[in-house]
């Protein structure tokens, strides 16, 4: 999908730094019975990292999978850059996500293309005003930005899990986007492969100055990279705040989410 | 828009079976419409579609080379005994040649791409839906259901009536071998006799309508794989429904087209 007229008007939504970039408002989300998201409420501007965490099923990737308008909310609204994803029309959808870049837990690298090829596939289907030479520019210069500029030709198969991820970061910020959404970055990831992703996501949020949304585990993840953290328990934020307000928090359950308090 | 949830789900009730029957009805309609709108909408995946076009064609000329060519020998040894009997061996040609052409080198070459090719494309898109693949081209703003579905569903249908002529010309030329090995007869003459009478009506319908068989192989075999669930258990099964469904599919088609070809090409 080219970008298009709708895509300017995020472009200038996007360019107005006062107002965030992703809003969500009092969102809720069932599978069956079973209701994952309970009247989720945050936002995020440019510049800022939001770290999510909580325990495993308490619905913090759905969270970013209606963010990107993979699944729809059963109420409320994620907007992004002023776009209701739930609600906007295919050119509207199409023009917000290109505006985002999405690093998936596995990475999801399409396991048909090299590596080249993966951080390529939103330049060819978006740029059409590129010329190939400056998309492999472009793939190239974010591919050192990463730290695989010897793996081109390699498939995906043929890297390791924390180079999958390093390849999806790179893939998720080759449109240049303004929002950052990251799912489990480290998770998997031997404690040097997750330090050294937290380092390269801190750089590229400095250097880019995104909204960033990181889902994680990883407390020492959270800690390095992210300026604000919401804990998340049975579908709500239970807490938002920096690390410091976590740590002072007399809340039973951040207590034992932060100091593994049983 | 997909719905693949990421968080621990109770046990769904047993369905209705046929609620169920009727549902997956309903959900490959809706597959259909969104592929149908995605494909007619530009930009147009041209690359894709030949790349594909190379997958289903191509890679699958070898296999329906040889079983065109099976064909035609078992329908040589097997109608000649026939037609020895009933004292009209001087009918071995046109028999082996019409059988062919007009419907076991069409259906063979339905079965067999819906072996090869509905199990591939089965699989590919099941494993790519379970490894968050689709979602991540989704996530790009990329239409997946233009860029994975249109362009395997178009390539079937203009590769099915390009393959069925090679299954044909197979079957034919090896029925003529096996023929001659046994009483021989020269190819010229083999097709001579086996051609009287015959006109393009006979022949063109036939081959046409494995394009039939193309939109329902490629159909089938994205509509599992994209709504594939669960790990290697869902890609496995993609595949096998794939498989059973469009090979099952072309058979039945095949009745209602045999009919429509006697009443429009009388």
């Amino acid at each position: 999908m080219p970008v298009t007229e709708t895509s300017k008007t995020v472009d200038k939504k996007a360019a107005d730094d006062s107002q965030p970039a992703i809003v969500i408002q009092d969102v809720t989300k069932s599978f069956g019975s079973q209701r994952v998201l309970d009247g989720v409420t945050f936002h995020v501007r440019r510049g800022e990292t939001l770290a999510v965490l909580g325990r495993s099923g308490t619905g913090k990737s759905v969270l970013l999978r209606i963010i990107v308008g993979l699944q729809e909310p059963d109420s409320g609204a994620a907007l992004i850059l002023g776009t209701n994803m739930a609600e906007a029309d295919p050119a509207a959808l199409g023009a917000a996500r290109t505006q985002m870049g999405f690093l998936f837990q596995h990475a999801a690298l399409y396991d048909s293309l090299t590596v080249e090829d993966n951080v390529a596939f939103p330049l060819v289907h978006h740029r059409p005003d590129m010329s190939a030479s400056e998309k492999k520019d472009r793939v190239r210069a974010l591919l050192h930005e990463v730290g695989l500029d010897g793996h081109l030709d390699k498939m995906p198969s043929d890297i390791s899990g924390g180079m999958q991820k390093r390849v999806g970061l790179a893939r998720a910020l080759v449109l240049d986007p303004v929002i950052l959404l990251l799912d489990e970055p480290t998770a998997g990831l031997d404690p040097i492969s997750s330090g050294e992703i937290d380092e390269l996501v801190l750089k590229l949020q400095k250097q880019h100055q995104l909204a960033s949304i990181v889902v994680t585990h990883d407390m020492i993840s959270a800690k390095t990279i992210a300026t604000r953290i919401a804990l998340m328990d049975k579908g709500k934020v239970v807490i938002e705040g920096s690390f410091d307000d976590l740590q002072r928090s007399e809340e039973k359950f951040v207590s034992q989410f932060l100091h593994r308090d049983l | 828009m997909s719905s693949t949830p990421q968080v621990a789900l109770s046990e769904p009730a047993t369905p209705n079976p046929i609620v169920s029957f009727l549902a997956w009805f309903g959900e490959l309609g809706v597959f259909l419409w969104r592929v149908v709108t995605s494909a007619i909408t530009p930009p147009y995946e041209f690359a894709e579609f030949f790349r594909q076009l190379d997958e289903v064609g191509s890679k699958s000329l070898p296999l329906i080379a040889a079983a065109g060519g099976a064909i035609g020998v078992v329908l040589a040894l097997e109608t000649r005994n026939s037609l020895v009997r009933f004292g009209a061996k001087s009918l071995l040609p046109t028999t082996i040649i019409f059988s062919v052409i007009t419907e076991m080198g069409p259906i063979i070459t339905g079965l067999i791409v819906s072996g090869r090719v509905g199990a591939g494309i089965g699989a590919e898109l099941a494993a790519m839906r379970v490894t968050e693949q689709i979602d991540a081209i989704e996530a790009s703003a990329v239409n997946p259901y233009k860029l994975l579905a249109a362009t395997r569903i178009l390539a079937c249908i203009v590769a099915m009536p390009l393959l069925t002529l090679v299954a044909s010309a197979c079957g034919v030329f090896m029925g003529w071998v096996a023929a001659t090995l046994i009483e021989p007869v020269s190819l010229t003459h083999f097709i001579s006799v086996g051609f009287k009478g015959a006109s393009f009506k006979d022949f063109l319908p036939p081959t046409f309508k494995t394009s039939v068989y193309g939109f329902i192989i490629g159909t089938i075999a994205c509509f599992t794989g994209m709504r594939a669930k669960g790990g290697a258990a869902g890609v496995g099964n993609a595949a096998t429904t794939s498989v059973v469904l469009s090979s099952l599919f072309v058979i039945l088609s095949d009745v209602i087209l045999v009919k429509l070809i006697l009443i429009l090409f009388p």
